[in-house]
Parts: structure tokens; C-alpha cells; sequence
């Protein structure tokens, strides 16, 4: 018996334009509540101001449909495709693409993408960065994350030797969020990728970014603890909100794992600003 | 909090002599006047028109300049959302800038040994925003103008009449770094 379930494409950029839209625009609430939480802990005063701009900043850019920050990101979607499913009306590449186009033209975003070495604007945001999975089950999932640039410069991954350990991953960590200091808009979250490949390590670092903030790791206790660890470091580095010095450096740090070569440590860190910004989306 | 950290200072732009000197690492600081913004590609385009001889698209002359690309204008506001982009970027020209009359500058962030030397030798100030605020921020636009450079689209240079936008002393004229006192201030060794 056929399982397949037909989807339209003209549904996936509907949903793409509406999420990243909504992304750019509404702060998530485990965001939201983190800041409230850093408020209470925070002992600088100048800190303390720093974030209570923050929140207030979130509540009028929802009220105001303003994004939260001008730099409206690059497109980074994470598609989780059921093998059962059949799109119909369309590529679906260029569905996404079209959505991203709308969103950016309509919902008044800045379009941030250029030539890398003529540095001319692609004018509408595109091409987006789109990672595909092909999971079980009939449905499609879409998670629009915008990545501002400047925390993503602060990013970086590491080849490093299996000697280094669990102390050589945490070290990278601190010395890579220490390095960024004021540049990325601090309280950042931390997303770190261990394991796989290069580029698998880099993927993982994204997707860490994606767990609500607060959550710890559930698969692996071990990756809950060293959370744990890096957060309380970091925090002790005197960063603070804005870069202007305190005790909120980070609000979270989020890792995920996967095996890797016998030779090899990769690890990627890829640090988000306070705008910690992604919807998704099951069709 | 102390009612020094708690006052915030008004200053006009264009910058005078006199006020930028009595600017003092961690001031706060309500700017009002007129702030250009420029961006990776307008410095560029500012350092070579400078090193050719070419006339610039605005004054330089006590000028202040906002590293900022703003979001597009939605129907009904007078700027999108706009806010302090990462400063490290534009080093590479700022001292040329500087030479050339620049007096302050706004964005978020460190800035290299070489531009924190020109501020000091010129007596010019860096002022940080707080980034990723930019809803807010946009609240002290009172007017926006495209000055040159359109074809780099949210890059281009663009002349925003601010009021009373809030601003922190980063590195003063004396060549103080209010980045590395927070964090020598706040830091725990183990």
C-alpha cells in the first residue's frame, strides 16, 4: 500500500516566510526567561541595566513587529524530511529559497548576504544555508534559525588530539568565548559540537544552539556535567552583559556529541548573541 | 548603584575639542546630533578615496560615525531597527580616518592597539552601544538620509539625526579601555 503523503511547496515557503518572520521578531520564551533569571543574579549595576534593555528591547520590537535586531541573520534552515513524503508543485530547495525571499522583502528584514569577494548584496537574502535530513514517518519539520553575524565570527572549530581529553574541549571552550569578550553580544549561549568529522562537529555546534536555553543535555550525563562546568568558567571571566563587565557572561552552554576517528577530537564552538532566535514548524 | 554611575551626560555632536577631553572611560553618555552610519564596505571605500586624494561624500571633520546598517524602514517609522555592529572590523581604517578629522565613533566591542593610539594621539573617543537592542535604539532616530554609497544597499552610508542616544565611553582620549577594566574588575581566578 502507498504510505506517501503529498505536500505542496507552495505550503514549505509559506511556512518558511511565516517562521522567519516570527523568528526575527519574537524572542522565545526560554530566552525571555533566562534574562529575568541572569537579572536576579547579576551583580553588576551597569550589567543589570544592560539587561533590562534587553528584555524591554524584546517586548517592543513583538509589540512593534520590529525585528529584535537589525541584523536579521543569515537563513540557516534544518529540515527533517519523512521518507514518506512526496512534495509536489515545486523543488524543494527553491520553495525555501522563495519563503526566505518573501520574509526578508515583506517582513522588512535586512537583507545581509553578499558576493564574499565582491561584497555585493545578493539583495533578498538568499542563498539560505539549508542542512536536510531524511527521517521515518510522513511529515515534514522546518526550523528557521536567522544567525546574526558577529557572534558567528566569534565561532571556530579545532582538530584537536585525542591526548587533549575532556580538559582540552573545555579548555578551547573558555579560551574561544574569552577571545570574543564584548564582540558577540554577550550573554551569548555556547554551542559546541564534539566528535564526528570537521564539518559533522561544526553541524553539532549549530544544532546545540537549537535546545531551549535552561534544558541540559538528556542523552548523556556526562555532556550535562560538563555543561555545567564551562558555564560556571565562563561565567567567572568577568565578561558580563554588553562586555561591560559582570558576573552573566553566558546563559547557557549547550553540547552535542557524536562518535569520531580513532585519530581524532574535532570540536566546533559556535557562540550566539543574547538574539538566540529559531521557530519551527511540523507540516 | 552610585549616583555618578547612574548620571548620564548630554553631548552635542559635532564633537568640541573640549568635551571629547573631558570624557572619561565608563561615562555614560546621551549623544545628540548627527552620526554617519559606515560599514565594512564604506571604509573601505572611505580609506581609498582618502588614499587617492578624492573628495569624501561627507565631512570627516569632527564627525561621528555609527558602525551600523540599519533593517529596512517599515511604512509608518522613520528607520528599521538598528544597532551597533562589531567594531574590530573596521581598524584596519579607522587610523586614517582619525587623521582626517573623525572624532568619535559608535559600535560594540574591542578595537586594536593601533586605532586605541590614534584616539589618543588625535583626541578622538569610542563610544560602545549595546548591541542587539535595536528596536529600542531605533527609538532615538529622529530622521534618516542617504548620504552615498546606495549600491551597497543596508550598507550604505546614511546620516541619522540622533537624540539623546544612550552611549558608554569605551576608550577615552587618554587611551583608557573600559573592556579590560570590567574585566579585570570582575574577573574570578580560581
Amino acid at each position: 500500500m502507498d504510505k506517501t503523503r503529498e505536500i505542496d511547496s507552495k505550503l514549505i515557503t509559506e511556512t518558511v516566510k511565516k517562521l522567519f518572520i516570527e523568528a526575527n521578531t519574537t524572542l522565545g520564551q526560554d530566552v525571555v526567561c533566562a534574562l529575568k533569571d541572569a537579572l536576579t543574579r547579576e551583580e553588576s549595576p551597569l550589567g543589570k541595566q544592560v539587561l533590562e534593555k534587553i528584555i524591554d528591547n524584546a517586548y517592543i520590537a513583538r509589540r512593534e513587529k520590529m525585528p529584535i535586531c537589525q541584523d536579521t541573520g543569515l537563513s540557516v534552515l534544518f529540515i527533517e524530511i519523512g521518507q514518506d513524503v512526496h512534495i509536489i508543485g515545486g523543488d524543494l530547495r527553491a520553495a525555501i529559497e522563495e519563503g526566505v525571499r518573501q520574509a526578508y522583502q515583506d517582513g522588512f528584514l535586512r537583507k545581509s548576504v553578499c558576493d564574499p569577494l565582491t561584497r555585493k548584496n545578493t539583495q533578498d537574502n538568499t542563498p539560505a544555508i539549508i542542512h536536510i535530513d531524511i527521517i521515518p514517518g510522513d511529515r515534514l519539520k522546518i526550523i528557521a534559525m536567522p544567525k546574526g553575524g558577529g557572534s558567528e565570527n566569534m565561532s571556530a572549530a579545532q582538530m584537536l588530539t585525542p591526548a587533549a581529553g575532556s580538559e582540552g574541549i573545555k579548555k578551547f571552550v573558555i579560551e574561544r568565548v574569552k577571545q570574543a569578550g564584548a564582540n558577540p553580544c554577550p550573554p551569548i549561549i555556547v554551542g559546541v559540537g564534539i566528535g564526528g568529522s570537521l564539518e559533522e562537529a561544526c553541524v553539532l555546534a549549530k544544532k546545540a544552539l537549537l535546545r531551549s536555553v535552561g534544558e541540559a543535555n538528556n542523552n548523556d550525563e556526562r555532556l550535562a556535567k560538563m555543561e555545567k562546568e564551562l558555564l560556571e568558567s565562563i561565567n567567572k571571566l568577568g565578561i558580563g552583559p554588553g562586555g561591560l563587565g559582570g558576573r552573566i557572561s553566558a546563559l547557557a552552554v549547550n553540547i552535542e556529541m557524536l562518535p569520531c576517528h580513532i585519530a581524532s577530537l574535532p570540536v566546533a564552538v559556535n557562540i550566539q548573541c543574547h538574539v538566540s532566535r529559531h521557530k519551527e514548524e511540523i507540516i | 548603584m552610585n549616583k555618578k554611575e547612574n548620571m548620564a551626560r548630554h553631548i552635542e555632536i559635532p564633537l568640541k575639542a573640549d568635551a571629547i577631553s573631558s570624557l572619561k572611560t565608563g561615562d555614560m553618555v546621551l549623544l545628540s546630533g548627527e552620526v554617519y552610519t559606515a560599514r565594512d564596505v564604506a571604509h573601505r571605500r572611505l580609506y581609498e578615496a582618502l588614499n587617492k586624494g578624492d573628495k569624501l561624500p561627507f565631512d570627516l571633520k569632527k564627525a561621528v560615525i555609527f558602525y551600523a546598517a540599519p533593517a529596512p524602514t517599515p511604512p509608518g517609522k522613520m528607520i528599521g531597527s538598528v544597532g551597533p555592529t562589531t567594531s574590530y572590523r573596521m581598524d584596519a581604517f579607522t587610523p586614517k580616518l582619525i587623521e582626517h578629522g573623525l572624532k568619535g565613533m559608535v559600535g560594540k566591542g574591542n578595537r586594536s592597539p593601533e586605532v586605541i593610539a590614534a584616539i589618543k594621539k588625535h583626541g578622538a573617543v569610542y563610544f560602545g552601544a549595546i548591541g542587539g537592542i535595536a528596536a529600542l535604539s531605533s527609538q532615538c532616530v529622529k530622521k534618516a538620509e542617504l548620504v552615498a554609497y546606495e549600491d551597497l544597499g543596508p550598507e550604505a552610508i546614511r546620516k541619522l539625526t540622533v537624540v539623546d542616544f544612550p552611549v558608554i565611553v569605551i576608550n577615552d582620549p587618554a587611551g583608557n579601555d573600559l573592556y579590560a577594566q570590567a574585566e579585570n574588575r570582575w574577573r574570578i581566578n580560581n
